[in-house]
């Protein structure tokens, strides 16, 4: 991808979010959402260097940029949020279970680290059944808190699986800072290395350096090392919801520290560096067709049927 | 049909599924050990040497993985020596397994994985190996869940849960590995279970797993003693057949169930809501459940001995519940448990 095409496929993560956001105030999203502002490199710069829909991309509870860097419908994810027949799952799933397995997406699911395994499960069927595809998996650092990373780690690395760990250390796990959950010393380059995985660190809002990175790791993925990125970022919002913290006047991390991530390390002015005079000019507007394909879009989520209580038990087998 | 040990058809159903299907795989923290869980696993590792695989220790990673792999077309078979050791799969066997379909819309495909967990009881297992936990898996919508008493429920449990399109648990029990029974040689993909195991009249007696052997030697004790007992045996705790339950109870008017795990919320607990909603006007007496005393499994042999019902305590429930009085010396119809350890 081209500068410009990964600038505006992080622009359109942004506006996606944001108008989601902004509706979700509304109370008619009744499901728990976690919104990926200040997150969207990570998604797109990986995406970018997959071969899709071929790969298999796995993901956790802040769950709509993977998806929609995959190419997952963002009408259908506005349906599922606003729970109608239209949405990706069918408006039985909510925010955090998503799919959209035509576009290589598929699945998110809630609970920490479920979902390291199930990727690491689908880079098994790929060398079982020697087929020249990888499994990715992006989770947070939470994740890096509870045993299933481990054992998916050392289980990837014994079996040479082709599967990618996307870690995005956005430094807290809900209110919890990493100072209340690892030791000073710890770091997770070290943990994923001690199990004979390759371990990359990244600038995880740079997106030109997420996609070369993954390119570079993909190398190895698709010859049997499993690899693992640690990408440093910043999440925005509050953990579960639209709303800043500091608008919650909650003090587990202050409006500075937030203020200067989004005045020196936003990935859409880092990534706008890297364009040229022209691009540059182009991008307002870019950004108005983006914003309106995306209303037309959530109007139109809006307005599908919603599940009718006669379908309550189809899929349940 | 010809007589197999119940070991033998579980091992036929996996071989013969294996054959039909390339995608199924065995894996677990022993299955290519030379023990071969009991000698289930012997013929497919011999047969298909790729496809059953020992895996370090990691029941929920592994549970995880297996997901991952039958969400891209695989069909694994995850083996628990103990059925306790799945406590540390749970999340994913209920949390993700038995709500991939429903949750994603039907959009996400199905993640038809079967998981094989058995039963220790006996022989000083103790606390943690001997439990029995369908109760557990079968409150949750999305698994089914079984639990063979025969050999031939055997096979057929295993081929069916291998052809379905939603996971499955199957809970075998230690004590019935050698039991025999008629199996049929031909593949049961279509497996339809006998839920009725003896006809009778006076009482209905509904046993789960290994209380189906101890029902059936109760039964011959009673028939002495002009008592005619029926034994129903839910193969499938979830879906729950029912209708058999019911059927049977409408017709003899008295219920003891006998179940392999505790009482409160309990499946025994269960089968007896059943029956005192639907079929409350056919019952002549109050339903008893026969369950395990209300403590952990103890390991000193005086203690376990009491603490699992045989068939002298069916007999003298039985008996009790018809108004009649319960002779001395049951004890002797009880069967020696042969097991030698430790495992």
């Amino acid at each position: 991808m081209t500068p410009l095409e990964l600038h505006r496929e992080l622009l359109r993560l942004r506006r996606s979010e944001e108008l989601l956001a902004s509706l979700y105030r509304q109370q008619e999203m009744r499901t728990p959402t976690h919104f990926g502002i200040g997150e969207e490199a990570i998604s797109v710069g990986v995406c970018a260097a997959l071969n899709l829909p071929h790969d298999a991309v796995f993901t956790h509870h802040r769950s709509h940029l993977a998806y929609l860097a995959c190419g997952g419908s963002f009408e259908a994810l506005c349906a599922e949020l606003y729970g109608r027949e239209t949405g990706c799952s069918r408006g039985r799933g909510g925010s955090v279970h998503l799919t959209s397995r035509e576009h290589g997406f598929i699945a998110s699911s809630a609970i920490l680290g479920e979902m390291i395994a199930v990727a690491t499960g689908a880079a098994w069927a790929f060398k079982m059944n020697h087929e020249d595809r990888v499994a990715v998996c992006f989770f947070g650092e939470g994740a890096a808190d509870e045993g299933i990373l481990y054992e998916s780690m050392n289980f990837a690395s014994l079996n040479k699986l082709p599967v990618l760990f996307v870690c995005a250390n956005n430094k807290y796990a809900t209110e919890s800072p990493l100072s209340a959950r690892m030791a000073a010393d710890a770091d997770l380059i070290d943990r994923a290395e001690t199990f004979g995985i390759d371990a990359f660190e990244v600038n995880g809002n740079d997106v030109g350096e997420v996609y070369e990175t993954t390119q570079r790791a993909l190398q190895h993925v698709r010859e049997g090392q499993p690899c693992f990125l640690e990408c440093a970022t910043y999440r925005w919002l509050e953990h579960v919801g639209p709303n800043y913290d500091f608008e919650m006047n909650r003090t587990y991390r202050s409006r500075d520290e937030l203020e200067e991530w989004q005045a020196l390390r936003d990935p859409i002015v880092l990534s706008a560096e890297n364009l040229t005079v022209s691009e540059f000019d182009s991008l307002d507007v870019m950004d108005a067709e983006i914003q309106a394909e995306l209303k037309a879009a959530a109007d139109r989520a809006y307005a599908a049927p919603k599940p009718d209580r006669s379908t309550m038990f189809v899929n349940v087998w | 049909m010809r007589t197999l040990k119940y070991r033998e058809a579980i091992s036929e159903g996996l071989v013969q599924a294996m054959e039909q299907d390339p995608s199924i795989f065995v894996t677990g923290i022993s299955v290519n050990y030379s023990s071969h869980v009991f000698g289930t696993t012997k013929e497919v590792s011999e047969r298909f040497p790729d496809r059953v695989i020992t895996t370090p220790a990691m029941e929920n990673a592994l549970t995880g993985i297996c997901i991952g792999a039958a969400a891209m077309g695989k069909r694994p078979v995850i083996v628990h020596d103990r059925a306790d050791f799945s406590f540390l799969a749970m999340d994913n066997l209920i949390n993700l397994a038995a709500k991939w379909k429903y949750m994603y819309g039907g959009n996400a495909g199905s993640v038809p994985i079967v998981t094989r967990m058995i039963i220790g009881r006996g022989w000083g297992q103790g606390a943690t190996h001997s439990q029995a936990i369908h109760s557990l898996f079968g409150h949750f919508p999305g698994l089914a869940v079984a639990m063979p008493a025969t050999p031939y429920a055997a096979k057929g449990v295993t081929m069916a849960a291998l052809a379905a399109d939603h996971p499955t648990v199957i809970l075998e029990h230690r004590s019935l590995f050698e039991i025999e029974g008629q199996v049929p040689e031909e593949p049961m993909t279509e497996f339809v279970p006998r839920r009725l195991l003896w006809l009778g009249r006076d009482l209905t007696i509904v046993a789960t797993s290994h209380m189906v052997i101890e029902a059936l030697a109760a039964q011959r004790a009673l028939s002495e003693m002009n008592v005619s007992v029926e034994i129903i045996n839910p193969v499938w705790i979830r879906p729950l057949d029912g209708d058999a339950i019911l059927e049977s109870v409408r017709k003899t008017g008295r219920l003891l169930v006998a179940d392999v795990s505790h009482e409160l919320c309990g499946f025994a607990s269960e089968v007896s809501a059943l029956v005192a909603e639907k079929a409350f006007s056919s019952l002549k007496g109050p339903i008893r459940r026969l369950t395990l005393p209300d403590c952990p499994a103890p390991v000193a042999q005086s203690l376990e001995e009491a603490f699992y019902p045989k068939a002298s305590t069916i007999v003298g429930l039985v008996l009790e519940m018809l108004g009649r009085d319960v002779p001395e010396g049951l004890a002797t119809i009880d069967r020696v448990d042969s097991f030698k350890g430790p495992y």
